[in-house]
């Protein structure tokens, strides 16, 4: 299979007063075009911090080693001027709360705009109907009246839509959920996950999925990596890792899981 | 919206009403008789009744103060026959000390003030916010650390002394200014700003350091928010990230304060203006506080009470328009 | 009943909001709920963010006034109890919130904050303060040498165990969980659920366990209410809810709850 993101021996290291820490360390996994690749962890396992390594945004101070292959180029060692042109264009991110991860004094129909006259040369006008496009395609009702909205004026789950459809606007190679769930309701988390997966279909988007939460993991991707204090546990098939899980720590986790179709004893 | 406007108005109103009966309270009943003052040392019993039926103070405490209030609305009469006098609306009543009106007496002083103001106002809105601005982006630098050390030692300095001392340093013993004097613009405009100059220096020091410290701190709290992240995400320049996602939040909160100590600045800036010998309204208040000018006293205070109001009414008003979460659709 | 140990009845619970323009707004947060805790039993109220729980935990934790309707414990009407009545009930009904580090005292010590429920009362522990504070410390898991230490020293677990055991401090008839282990991480957060049955076992006390996982609800509750827009849309046993639920909202949470792969699961189980 032809890998679109390759990711070899990553290792991310803070500076802090008692020396050098590594949040991450020797981290190694691939994602396909078309397929999601989930990283699980507690935590401080490291999880986000090896996301935001692959976009080039982590805090400064940072220094990492190790490679980062998008589509075969390397983007460590990037120029922050060049890792831009990435940001965006082949590679963008979601967050877990969308609320405080949208800029609460712009409409969401600017926010999305200017992402995608960052990338592309065109007019607003042009602009404007790419953005209502994005928002019919995330399944906001009257898209044309709604890009005129605040954030504050979307429910929880709608401002995610928003959020994905401004990640997904410039058409990226590569999709970077960092718990995109999490601070979501159960009915409008399954409802954010089935949008993913269709757009994913749509799009062949390759997809990074962040969470702490194994069931979610389970129900969309196809190899998992677990994470623990920075280090790298188990790397394998979805399948593999849930039904032969090689590694004690992967073991306890899927045991610490409350199960909803269980037998309990009381 | 013009329900709101109008409901901020009214309230306007009725706190104006409540401190208009509270300073006539203290100023009137509370202070010296004034007849007695005016009269001075030759004086007989007479003569002070004389003074006080003139004033209207032999009347009861709540008839006085309806006159006074009904004077501002509509204007009033003073004395009776030959004497009479009318004073048109919005009537302060007439100075103990000089006899002006002292609405008169406020039309031309307040320009003087508001020049002061509005000259110290832009002044460290310029220098606090872009010291500001400088220091949070570069936090922790050797630049952040002294601007904000300078800062924390500017506003510590009391307005007399460095008032003092600029005038001692620049006029006397420098001579690059003349000594103030109060020159309109058209007559002469290098004097008149040179007149200006240490005034605005004066006030806009304090509230610069100030400026300063506040975005510093609103910028810093910004780069740190989530949405900031999310700009950087998108592949935004930094000049974009910078001045569309961070400055906006960061500067907002900084509209209201401003508006506010600006409001206040209107009202006359005391020490200044007395230092340098400005006619505005801020030495008037001096002045007829050393005089016991009641009239005067009474007019000032309900001046800057007025300032400040609609100073918080207007910034309200502006922040509807500036925060969308504000707005109610 | 006699082992009914909190009675609730139509409690409705209303806020009105001023807006920015003076206008009113009505807002019925909780509408005409009624259940009732029996002694020594877990009961769970479930629902999405908003559905008017915590609300109701508010109210029976008398944190809140209810617009209407009525409380019962232990068979005296505590509606509108206060002074003595209040602190009485106080000593009886104990709470134990989402977030441990903001509902514990960060300048106090361990020995601080469990004694605190205590002081309020006015009750002087039996056998000192000393020995009461290591008592519970050890029945929550801590160790008990840790008891002058401040919130920040421990890891949000632990912290959790803090607010457990300050809970205890006082024998409490009910303890109140609000999203008790919402915020831990799994594996912490099953340790956590395991001393909470634990604890129940030992000591007797009945539990109101509000949460949005009905997962972990599974784990804990004999009965469980289910929320929706501020009214109960379905309570019963546990089992019977979860096997076979009525409404249709309950369905809907139930389906939207991810699940791992069954068959995944199985398999990695009978390897075990």
């Amino acid at each position: 299979m032809s890998e679109l993101l390759v990711v070899e021996d990553l290792t991310v290291t803070f500076p802090t007063s008692r020396g050098p820490v590594d949040v991450v360390k020797d981290v190694s996994f691939a994602v396909g075009r078309n397929e999601t690749v989930g990283i699980v962890g507690e935590s401080g396992s490291g999880k986000s911090m090896t996301s935001l390594a692959v976009m080039g945004l982590l805090p400064p101070g940072a220094t990492t080693r190790g490679s980062i292959r998008l589509d075969g180029a390397e983007l460590l060692g990037r120029p922050d001027r060049e890792m831009r042109r990435v940001r965006g264009e082949q590679a963008s991110m979601i967050f877990q709360d969308p609320l405080s991860s949208l800029n609460p004094y712009y409409t969401v129909g600017l926010q999305i705009e200017e992402m995608y006259r960052a990338h592309r040369r065109c007019s607003r006008k042009e602009a404007r109907a790419v953005v209502v496009e994005a928002l019919t395609q995330v399944g906001i009702p009257e898209p044309e009246r709604r890009a005129g909205y605040y954030p504050h004026q979307f429910s929880g789950g709608q401002r995610q839509r928003v959020m994905i459809a401004m990640a997904l606007v410039c058409s990226p190679a590569l999709l970077i959920a960092d718990e995109p769930t999490t601070a979501l309701d159960v009915t409008v988390q399954a409802q954010i996950l089935g949008l993913l997966a269709g757009l994913q279909r749509e799009t062949g988007t390759g997809m990074v999925f962040v969470t702490h939460d194994l069931a979610v993991i389970s129900s969309i991707a196809t190899r998992v990596l677990v994470m623990c204090r920075g280090e790298q546990v188990e790397y394998g098939d979805a399948e593999q890792v849930f039904a032969a899980p090689r590694h004690d720590y992967t073991r306890m986790l899927l045991e610490s899981i409350p199960r909803i179709d269980d037998e309990v004893v009381l | 919206m013009a329900r709101y406007v109008a409901g901020r108005l009214a309230g306007l109103v009725v706190l104006l009403l409540l401190v208009c009966v509270f300073t006539y309270l203290i100023f009137f009943k509370l202070s010296p008789d004034p007849a007695l003052m005016i009269c001075g040392k030759t004086c007989t019993p007479d003569r002070v009744a004389q003074i006080r039926a003139s004033l209207g103070l032999d009347k009861p405490f709540l008839t006085q103060l309806g006159d006074y209030l009904s004077g501002l609305v509509v204007g009033r009469d003073y004395g009776s026959g030959p004497n009479l006098v009318r004073c048109p609306a919005p009537c302060l009543g007439y100075s103990f000390q000089s006899s002006q009106s002292v609405t008169q007496m406020i039309v031309d002083r307040l320009p003087v003030s508001a020049t002061v103001a509005v000259g110290a106002a832009v002044l460290w809105l310029i220098i606090g916010i872009a010291a500001g601005l400088l220091s949070a982006v570069k936090e922790g630098s050797w630049w952040d650390r002294t601007a904000m050390g300078l800062a924390l030692g500017g506003a510590s300095i009391p307005n007399y002394v460095l008032a003092l001392t600029l005038q001692y340093v620049l006029v006397v013993k420098l001579q690059i200014l003349p000594f103030p004097s109060a020159v309109p613009f058209s007559e002469d405009p290098l004097l008149w700003f040179q007149s200006y100059l240490m005034p605005w220096l004066v006030l806009a020091t304090g509230y610069a350091c100030l400026y300063a410290r506040l975005t510093r701190a609103n910028v810093i709290d910004t780069l740190a928010q989530n949405f900031m992240r999310t700009a950087r995400s998108k592949g935004l320049s930094p000049a974009l990230t910078m001045r569309r996602h961070a400055l906006r939040p960061a500067l907002t909160p900084i509209v209201t304060i401003f508006g506010m100590d600006f409001a206040a600045l209107l009202g006359g800036a005391l020490i200044t203006e007395t230092v340098f010998g400005l006619n505005g309204i801020g030495k008037m208040a001096a002045d007829s506080i050393a005089k016991n000018d009641q009239p005067v006293i009474m007019a000032v205070t309900l001046l800057a009470a007025f300032f400040v109001m609609a100073g918080n009414v207007v910034v309200d008003l502006l922040y509807t328009g500036l925060d969308p979460r504000v707005r109610v659709s | 009943m006699s082992d009914v140990l909190l009675r609730v009845r139509d409690l409705t619970k209303r806020f009105t909001t001023r807006g920015p323009y003076r206008r009113k707004n009505e807002f019925t947060a909780v509408d005409g709920v009624s259940f009732d805790v029996r002694l020594g039993e877990t009961l769970a109220v479930v629902g999405e963010s908003g559905c008017g729980k915590s609300t109701s935990a508010r109210i029976v934790a008398k944190l809140m006034e209810p617009t209407s309707g009525t409380l019962e414990f232990d068979g005296e009407d505590i509606t509108h109890a206060a002074g003595a009545r209040l602190a009485r009930y106080r000593a009886k009904v104990q709470v134990v919130f989402q977030d441990p580090f903001s509902s514990l005292n960060p300048r106090h010590t361990v020995e601080r904050i469990l004694m605190a429920p205590l002081d309020y009362q006015g009750i002087a522990p039996k056998g000192g303060r000393r020995a009461h504070t290591r008592e519970l410390m050890e029945r929550v898991g801590l160790d008990p040498d840790h008891a002058h230490r401040y919130p920040a020293q421990f890891s949000g677990g632990q912290a959790q165990r803090i607010g457990i055991a300050r809970a205890l401090a006082v024998n409490p008839k009910l303890v109140i969980c609000d999203e008790a282990v919402s915020a831990l991480d799994v594996s912490v957060q099953a340790q956590i659920i395991e001393l909470l049955r634990r604890l129940q076992r030992e000591s007797g006390f009945s539990y109101i366990f509000i949460a949005h996982d009905l997962a972990v609800v599974r784990q804990l509750a004999q009965r469980v209410a289910v929320m929706n827009k501020g009214r109960i849309v379905e309570q019963g046993p546990c089992e019977e809810v979860f096997r076979a639920p009525g409404d249709p909202y309950t369905k809907t949470l139930l389906a939207a709850i991810p699940r791992i792969n069954p068959a995944w699961d199985r398999r990695r189980r009978a390897a075990r």
